[in-house]
């Protein structure tokens, strides 16, 4: 599992670094969203990898902490995503509105000499 | 009495806020408020007279930073009162005077604003019982003075002006403030009473020449004197009441206050007496000298100011008790004589429409009253007996006389140069008197209105009092402010017009008859009345200097900026990436030991479905540029992939949050997607990819698998090693009997972090708002407005209808059905996942998206224009009323005395429902609930009106597309 979870994130990370140095503002939108995924796995498994584990306390006694799911580093990712969301929704409107004004989606506004 | 200081200080900060916001066209209501602000001040001083006259000082302290040593600290001492004074007194006559001065047309409000909160300033300067204190209202005199000197901003001199003072004060502030950390630091106190108690440890500890130097550099700015003076003549682009009030009792007199205010302390050395005053004679020879030979009238006014200050300066760098009185007594006189000269020379100014004294001349027969108050001031100015200027100059003339002994004259030979200099220029500022009139003034002068000249009539009647009778009208009060000062040395003196034939007497005549003579030399041979540069010195111009080095400093900087930036943004970014990915390799010496990979342990339906994310990952890398419909789709499925693995590891309020999310992004994107230019591949276009792409693209290849593999091995070291204690333990265990709910995450989001999440959702508004506001000035590139190729169609019937004819009745009709018929279940489920958020997986978030998936689903089916009219969600409303809940909800602590957020579970009983609990985190959830679908739906339909904003229209939409667009058709 670590090693799967691992290699994951890695892939994640440079697909969204690969994206993020490309001219085209769609690609770097793109890279963007790979690597808040890469992030956001990273930051959760913090909290190590946890099998039907959920942090939640429904049974009469209270769980044992070392045998449930850390709820901190969920708590940071599940913030992290919907401000992942409201960053994606800036950047678009960003891009479209810089096409619109600039007549390019090259991400200086200009198209590179030739 | 010492919440009287407090009073004191604030009320004309006060007064400022009110009137800035008063109307600009009112003059007379701005002055009374302005007067009044003053006058009670007045009365508050005069008050605090009573405590102050038998030599108490008066303090007031309030807590601030204590952990610093720093306390908010108000101290009123004789010296403090004197300047307390002169701020309000000259104050109070400027406003007088400025209410007749300022034109109609002149943004007033403005003005009194800036004037109130500079008088604010300088008492706080005055009054300050905390070194650290004094910095920052000392700061903020620059800042108001500023302000003032630029007032007219559309002049290009009144903005060099402000700027050259404000550059060159707050540099000198910044000087002082490091001057009193070490100060405060050899003191082990900022505490003025502590300060002024050491002098004997500063002076002898190794620091006390910085101290004094930075200390020195600080007053020397603001006080304009040598080299710093240069500022000052620039400053008279201001309007003339700002001149009359800045340049003779307050703004450079603070740099005169901090001198004898730290006179105990830093006082008494070779180094003191070196710098002060040598600094003191260069300015008071340069000033004066420099003043005879302008020709406006408020250049000459400003370097005799320079002049008057240096000779201050000089009093105070003697470091005797005596010179101390001169120095307090002469900072007295020249506020009262060089307030009135302003005054009179902006009525000449405002009368003639010109201070230029190569044209002036004659406007005594005009202005006889005028005239007559100028005289009589200037001649306090050259130190005319039975004018408050002898007496004190005749104690500066005994003074250097002293310093010298019997053998050394050198001191008292600059005195007396400066007298023979002051007298020909005082003679130079009141020969526009005299002569015959002129007949090409741009306008007729004539007698200003009465209450325009009462201001100078007050100053001049002082001048008299305290010249004729010094005894009963100012010792008391100078002897009180020198008394705070020297404490035991206070020296005895006594004020009289009469002491004899002496060596000052002498000196004295000999510069009046000096100033006669060199002024009719002057006249004579050298032109004095056209000519238009100062001899000898014209060519030292400290302005051109400073401006060449402001020129310099800003090459300078656009050439560090050319070389060391850029605005493109690959660059910056493949920085960032090279740091991301270089540094931590850098700083991890040596590697990490890494656990042998085990496959044994890995289901082999997880590893599947990461082969499916990271394929989609890399083939969304690498289509992303030429088809980003299927870049779109794949992010997508790594999304999916994310979301299982979410749930697969037992977090299900992630693995929700991120499925929904996914959802609107992705619906989000398609909107965005139409207005994107087409992008063909090379082959598409039939050209080469030039080498030096491919080798940037090999380049950035590099820095993606060295940070992937980097981030791979970081995730993989962590994910073998056994997690620490963290404070997770703590909310597991805490959640249900503290927070009232059994989902930990959720109850960590709405409670625990309660204020994070709120300043979470505070960003998503503003997101959404900015987005908005972007959208609003959105213009598209022309080949975008035309209907998109897949719906240019001949022959299906479908491209020219109208979305909801489509849905109506078209295709899509099954699914219009359908999915109307299913609105109401997704909001159930929506607030179904709201309501046990707090126990189960769920939550505000969850539900706030699901609901605004219910609502798009609509939006996507039938198009923008019939979803709105049938319900208009109004979208900017639900943010704001999201936001006012859960603040609301915060703020209810407060009436349980409990701080910001506390939450409260509320046990109820209620019929057939029984014992329920509600946690007042329900209500800030409630809150995030409502916020979320709010910025979510905003977003959304602000991007999707793009598409149907009426001026927008493509060309050539057939009719029937915009009938059935409107709503009523349908």
């Amino acid at each position: 599992m670590e090693l799967v979870m691992a290699l994951a994130i890695g892939i994640l990370f440079g697909s969204g670094i690969w994206l993020i140095l490309r001219p085209r503002s769609f690609q770097v939108l793109t890279g963007l969203l790979l690597m808040s995924y890469a992030v956001n796995l990273f930051i959760f498994t913090m909290g190590r990898l946890w099998i039907d584990r959920p942090p939640l306390t429904l049974g009469a006694h209270l769980p044992d902490p070392a045998t449930v799911a850390d709820p901190l580093p969920q708590a940071l990712v599940l913030t992290a995503i919907v401000i992942g969301f409201a960053t994606t929704a800036l950047y678009l409107v960003m891009m479209i509105g810089s096409r619109g004004l600039t007549g390019t989606d090259h991400v200086d506004g200009r198209e590179p000499d030739q | 009495m010492p919440t009287l200081l407090l009073i004191l200080v604030l009320l004309p900060f006060v007064g400022s806020a009110v009137a800035a916001c008063m109307p600009s066209n009112a003059r007379n209501r701005e002055a009374i408020l302005a007067s009044v602000v003053t006058l009670s001040g007045l009365l508050v001083a005069v008050l605090l007279y009573l405590q102050v006259g038998n030599g108490e000082v008066v303090h007031y302290r309030a807590t601030w930073l204590s952990a610093y040593g720093v306390d908010f600290a108000l101290r009123m001492d004789g010296l403090a009162w004197v300047f307390v004074m002169m701020v309000l007194v000259i104050g109070l006559l400027v406003i007088l005077y400025a209410r007749y001065y300022m034109s109609p047309k002149d943004p007033v409000p403005r003005f009194f604003s800036f004037l109130l909160a500079f008088m604010g300033a300088m008492l706080g300067v005055v009054l300050s019982g905390n070194l650290i204190q004094l910095v920052v209202f000392w700061e903020l005199t620059s800042l108001t003075s500023f302000l003032l000197i630029g007032y007219w901003h559309h002049r290009i001199d009144a903005r060099r002006g402000a700027r050259m003072a404000f550059t060159v004060t707050a540099t000198g502030g910044l000087c002082l403030l490091s001057g009193v950390l070490i100060l405060g630091h050899i003191v082990g106190s900022y505490d003025l009473d502590a300060v002024l108690a050491a002098g004997d440890l500063v002076r002898a500890h190794p620091w006390y020449l910085a101290v004094l130097i930075f200390i020195a550099l600080g007053a020397l700015t603001k006080s304009a004197q040598f080299p710093f003076h240069f500022w000052l003549p620039h400053a008279m682009a201001a309007p003339t009441p700002v001149s009359a009030y800045l340049h003779s009792a307050t703004m450079v007199k603070a740099g005169i206050f901090l001198l004898m205010r730290l006179w105990p302390t830093l006082s008494g050395s070779q180094e003191w007496m070196w710098i002060i005053a040598g600094a003191g004679i260069c300015t008071m020879l340069l000033g004066s000298f420099t003043a005879i030979f302008q020709h406006d009238m408020k250049g000459l006014l400003a370097y005799s100011t320079i002049s008057h200050l240096g000779l201050i300066t000089l009093l105070l760098g003697l470091g005797t008790p005596l010179a101390m009185v001169a120095a307090v007594f002469h900072t007295f006189n020249h506020a009262i004589f060089k307030a009135s000269l302003f005054m009179a020379a902006g009525i000449i100014d405002h009368e003639c429409g010109t201070r230029d004294m190569r044209i002036l001349r004659g406007l005594y027969r005009q202005m006889p009253f005028t005239g007559t108050l100028a005289i009589v001031a200037s001649a306090a100015m050259a130190g005319v007996p039975l004018l408050n200027g002898f007496l004190s100059k005749e104690m500066f003339f005994a003074e250097t006389a002293l310093v010298g002994g019997t053998e050394d004259w050198s001191m008292s030979i600059v005195a007396v140069m400066m007298g023979i200099f002051s007298v020909a220029y005082s003679l130079r500022f009141i020969s526009v008197f005299f002569g015959k009139p002129t007949q090409t003034l741009p306008k007729m002068p004539q007698e200003p209105p009465r209450w325009m000249r009462f201001p100078i009539e007050i100053l001049v009647v002082l001048c008299l009092v305290v010249g004729i009778a010094p005894g009963p009208s100012v010792d008391p009060t100078l002897k009180l402010a020198v008394a705070s000062v020297l404490g035991e040395r206070t020296p005895a003196f006594s004020l009289q017009i009469w002491h004899g034939f002496n060596v000052p007497l002498l000196k004295s005549v000999i510069a009046l008859l000096g100033g006669i003579t060199f002024y009719v030399l002057l006249r004579k041979y050298f032109a004095l009345a056209t000519r238009d540069k100062t001899p000898l010195l014209s060519r030292f111009n400290g302005a051109q200097a400073f401006e060449t080095t402001i020129l310099r400093l800003g090459v300078g900087a656009s050439w560090l900026v050319k070389w060391l930036s850029t605005q493109r943004l690959q660059p910056q970014m493949l920085l960032l990436m090279v740091a991301l990915v270089g540094i931590p390799l850098l700083l991890v010496q040596p590697l990490p030991k890494f656990a042998k990979p085990v496959i044994a342990g890995s289901d082999a339906l997880f590893a599947l479905m990461w082969l499916i994310g990271c394929a989609c990952a890399v083939a969304a890398a690498w289509q992303a540029k030429y088809h980003r419909l299927a870049a779109l789709m794949l992010v997508g499925g790594t999304g999916i992939v994310t979301s299982l693995t979410f749930l697969w590891l037992s977090a299900p309020d992630l693995a929700l949050t991120q499925l929904m999310v996914e959802t609107v992004t992705t619906v989000l994107i398609l909107l965005g997607l139409r207005w994107l230019p087409p992008r063909l591949t090379p082959r598409e276009l039939n050209i080469q990819v030039p080498h030096r792409v491919w080798l940037r693209r090999s380049r950035d290849m590099l820095v993606a698998v060295v940070g992937g593999i980097g981030m791979a091995a970081l995730s993989y070291a962590i994910l073998t090693r056994p997690a620490p204690q963290g404070i997770g333990d703590f909310f597991l265990l805490s959640a249900l009997s503290e927070g009232g709910g059994s989902n930990v995450v959720n109850v960590l989001l709405v409670d625990f972090r309660g204020f994070d999440t709120m300043g979470e959702i505070t960003v998503l508004a503003i997101v959404a708002l900015t987005v908005y506001a972007l959208l609003r000035r959105f213009r598209p590139a022309p080949e975008s407005m035309a209907i998109p190729v897949q719906r240019v169609n001949d022959v299906d019937p479908v491209a020219r209808q109208a979305p909801a004819q489509q849905a109506n009745s078209g295709y899509l009709l099954v699914s219009g059905v359908y999915l109307r018929f299913l609105l109401p279940f997704m909001i159930i489920v929506a607030v179904y996942f709201f309501l046990r958020g707090h126990n189960l997986p769920g939550g505000g978030f969850v539900a706030g998206l699901i609901f605004a998936v219910a609502i798009i689903v609509q939006y996507m089916l039938a198009g923008t224009v019939w979803v709105e009219s049938r319900f208009g969600l109004r979208t900017h409303l639900w943010i704001a009323y999201g936001l006012v809940i859960a603040c609301l909800t915060g703020l209810g602590a407060f009436l349980f005395g409990y701080p910001f957020l506390t939450s409260h579970t509320a046990r109820l009983h209620l019929p057939l429902l029984g014992e329920i609990h509600v946690p007042s985190a329900f209500f800030f959830d409630l809150g995030v609930f409502v916020t979320v679908v709010g910025t979510t739906m905003l977003i959304l339909v602000a991007l999707a009106h793009q598409s149907v904003r009426s001026h927008r229209l493509p060309q050539g939409v057939p009719p029937a597309t915009q009938i059935a667009s409107a709503p009523e058709t349908i």
